[in-house]
């Protein structure tokens, strides 16, 4: 692989490369060596640790976990779609008294930590909403902020000529918005809602203030009931993990099909605001 | 009864087998009621008439209520004794929908109708009897200290003045801990993570109910210890929706009937008996205002 | 109303932790990105595997997970700090993969030709990086740096549950002692992380008017 940042390495660097690469690499396996060293001798890796994962229902449960994790997900996404549509059109309004509400909102929701959303909603609302409602609606206010943001960047990344160029044919605003500026600011923007698809996911973790049981809470109580948490720790998150990456890596290739496709700018979620994707 | 007969196989597995070995008509207590009767328009007639019960109890508290991942109910004296309400409802045990609680979510539940009844180590408190009902109590301990077999510095309470100490989020326990006794609070979602704490040495002490520390030392016996004399009374309740009166006088019935013909009894030896908890005696329900 | 003045000491107490969280969350998160990016922009093959690797575990795992793993998988490998700084470890390591992400975004977007003119002088990888290229990236990266920075700021948050009461931390211990004055404390509390929020973009905003590059 070659760098703007170094020269295709000669000889000597190559032999300097290699040098490095064998002192990184006994380094790093050292380093992991040593960990699970301390792990094997301290027994978190004995049969015994590792036997609730033999159990079928050690397994149902994380497939229940999974399933609770998905359910909250896929309807705090949809709501929040719904939502940041709302807000992202409030936003780009004309009119001052649709505008500043809606941007205090969207400021709001985005600075207050979601944890304590979440929190809030399950006990200012529980009879209606219970463990799951408080979940959802946390996660779908304060997504749905981020995605106007990210609708909003969507509709101000398509070209200005295509606005002044339907404005001039005569059409009016909602015409501009909908039949131009929107259906070309989707395909730059399918890449960033996927990414937050990923931040949705993870978030609901969170729902633990709330003891919703999705899947970070199963592995709690998998390792709550056999004290077993290294084994459980590893089998969650590399649930986690593999789901999420399949997830960013389909945003990436969306990103690079849109760009080959098109001279049109891609949103990626670090061109809007990649604070609110962590 | 067979729990007696497999106690070396461990309270679990003991429990299950005595489970199945119920309804088999040898146990006058459990057995479930198939006649009831109940005053009409009543909770327990809707209860009997739906056939089921929304029962909400801890999952993460052995000997009181633990729930083993992907398992159907959970095990322990609160859902043993919810078997013993449900059985007097007419209501199967495996007709009983469980519902996880915990400390914080126990009054909304009630309230919103999430669950029926809670049997949650859930103390009797006049600030919680303003907003739910509750029946009993059916057992009492009290709080206490949960800390390392080889620590000799904490033996009471006195002893917590600056010390690091667990419990759970939401907890009257971690409050008193903090405010009476100057302690370093530690909040955590459930105990079992407060004990890993305590394990591994993040924290000095655990502090919550004797009862739910004793089912930990069993678990551990040769790494944890409870120490001192209770500090507080806890008086464990069923919870139901405030002001329903005539569910409170038959909550109240069915317990004072258990502790009368053992049924009481053999769900606490059969749970918190077998994590080594001295056998109490029967308290005294409270009357239903 | 009442209720939230008269514990506005502990709020206080409660968000003096969350700056500490913060501030300590930052330089970790900064120092750790930092040498990750580097990593993954090096000419060494394993060093960039292992920045590649840190950096698509960590955003792919939920914050509590890692808050699981700082707090009660550390101390099994003999590793034992107070839960502040374990909180400090966990938003700091989490951060740090999208700092290193930032930051990389932030050297591609360094022209071609910075590079080539260090290089034509002279400058071995390391010199090129440190006194050509990173200097220049990070202004450019200073816009998603303060976005990532609020979040850190929020994610601080998420300690609450991993026994460090900061200032949702208070909120839950005021909520459970005080159920009639939610809404106020809420919002009490609610407001004073909008003025941290403020006050981070506003810094932000301030760094990125003064260092800026115009290309």
């Amino acid at each position: 692989m070659s760098s703007v940042l170094y020269d295709l390495p000669g000889p000597a660097a190559r032999r300097r490369a290699q040098i490095g690469s064998a002192v990184g690499a006994v380094v790093v396996a050292g380093l992991l060596a040593l960990v699970l060293w301390r792990l094997i001798d301290r027994g978190h890796f004995s049969e015994q640790r590792w036997e609730p994962f033999a159990d079928p229902d050690t397994w149902n449960a994380i497939g229940e976990g999974l399933v609770n994790t998905i359910k909250a997900a896929a309807l705090a996404i949809v709501l929040s779609l719904v939502t940041g549509v709302l807000l992202a059109a409030g936003r780009l309004s004309d009119r001052s008294y649709v505008r500043v509400p809606v941007v205090t909102v969207v400021e709001f929701f985005r600075a207050v930590p979601l944890l304590m959303l979440i929190f809030f909603f399950f006990l200012a609302s529980p009879s209606t909403l219970g463990s799951y409602g408080a979940l959802v609606a946390g996660l779908t206010l304060y997504n749905g902020a981020v995605l106007a943001e990210i609708f909003r960047a969507g509709i101000l990344s398509v070209p200005r000529g295509q606005s002044e160029a339907a404005y001039s044919l005569g059409l009016r605003k909602t015409q501009v918005m909908g039949q131009i500026l929107v259906p070309q600011a989707v395909r730059a923007m399918l890449p960033a809602l996927i990414s937050q698809c990923v931040v949705v996911l993870k978030d609901t973790s969170l729902g633990f203030i709330v003891v919703y049981p999705e899947l970070v809470r199963t592995g709690r109580q998998i390792y709550d009931s056999y004290f077993n948490i290294i084994p459980a720790v590893i089998v969650v998150t590399a649930i986690y993990v593999s789901m999420n990456m399949s997830l960013s890596w389909l945003a990436g290739w969306l990103e690079r099909r849109t760009r080959q496709r098109s001279d049109q700018p891609v949103l990626s979620a670090a061109d809007v605001d990649q604070g609110a994707a962590v | 009864m067979s729990a007696r007969r497999l106690r070396g196989l461990g309270a679990a597995a003991a429990l299950a087998l005595a489970l199945t070995a119920c309804g088999g008509g040898d146990d006058a207590a459990t057995e479930v009621v198939t006649d009831a009767k109940f005053p009409a328009g009543s909770s327990m007639a809707k209860f009997n008439e739906a056939g089921t019960i929304k029962i909400g109890t801890k999952f993460d508290q052995p000997g009181i209520g633990a729930k083993k991942p992907g398992a159907d109910a959970p095990e322990g004296f609160d859902p043993e004794m919810a078997k013993i309400v449900a059985a007097k409802l007419g209501i199967e045990p495996d007709k009983i929908k469980w519902v996880e609680t915990v400390s914080d979510n126990r009054e909304p539940f009630l309230q919103n109708g999430t669950v029926d009844l809670v049997f949650a180590s859930y103390s009797i408190t006049d600030e919680r009897r303003q907003v739910v009902g509750q029946a009993g109590p059916y057992y009492v301990t009290g709080q206490q200290l949960l800390v390392a077999k080889d620590d000799d510095s904490i033996k009471g309470p006195d002893d917590l003045e600056g010390k690091k100490v667990c419990s759970v989020e939401g907890s009257t326990s971690i409050k008193t801990v903090e405010e009476e006794y100057g302690a370093n609070p530690a909040p955590f979602a459930t105990y079992s993570e407060c004990v890993q704490q305590l394990l591994s040495g993040s924290v000095d002490a655990v502090t919550t109910d004797g009862a739910i520390l004793l089912g930990y030392t069993a678990e551990n016996p040769d790494k944890l210890k409870v120490v001192g004399d209770a500090f507080s009374e806890e008086r464990y309740g069923i919870g139901f929706k405030k002001d329903d009166t005539k569910l409170c006088n038959f909550l109240n019935e069915t317990l004072e009937a258990s502790f009368e013909d053992g049924s009481w009894q053999e769900a606490f030896d059969q749970t918190l008996g077998e994590a080594g908890v001295e056998a109490p005696e029967a308290p005294t329900v409270d009357p239903c205002e | 109303m009442e209720i939230l003045l008269d514990n506005i000491g502990k709020i206080l107490e409660g968000f003096q932790v969350t700056l500490i969280l913060f501030a300590g969350g930052t330089v970790l998160a900064l120092v750790v990105g930092t040498v990750l990016a580097s990593m993954r922009v090096s000419p060494v093959p394993p060093l960039r595997l292992v920045g590649a690797t840190y950096v698509n575990v960590v955003r792919n795992t939920p914050l509590v997970l890692i808050f699981i793993i700082v707090v009660f998988a550390l101390p099994e490998l003999g590793i034992q700090f107070s839960f502040r700084l374990f909180a400090i470890l966990a938003v700091g390591a989490y951060t740090a993969a999208f700092v290193t992400e930032a930051l990389r975004s932030g050297v591609n977007t360094v022209q071609a030709g910075q590079a080539e003119a260090a290089r034509a002088l002279g400058m071995t990888f390391g010199q090129t990086l440190s006194h050509v290229i990173m200097p220049q990236a990070a202004r450019s990266v200073i816009p998603p740096m303060g976005s990532i920075l609020i979040a850190l700021l929020k994610n601080t948050s998420v300690a609450a549950g991993f026994g460090v009461i900061e200032a949702t931390g208070t909120l839950r211990e005021l909520g459970r002692d005080f159920p009639q004055a939610l809404y106020w404390l809420f919002f009490g509390i609610a407001l004073g992380y909008v003025v941290l929020v403020l006050l981070v973009s506003a810094v932000f905003r301030q760094l990125e008017r003064r260092l800026v590059v115009v290309r």
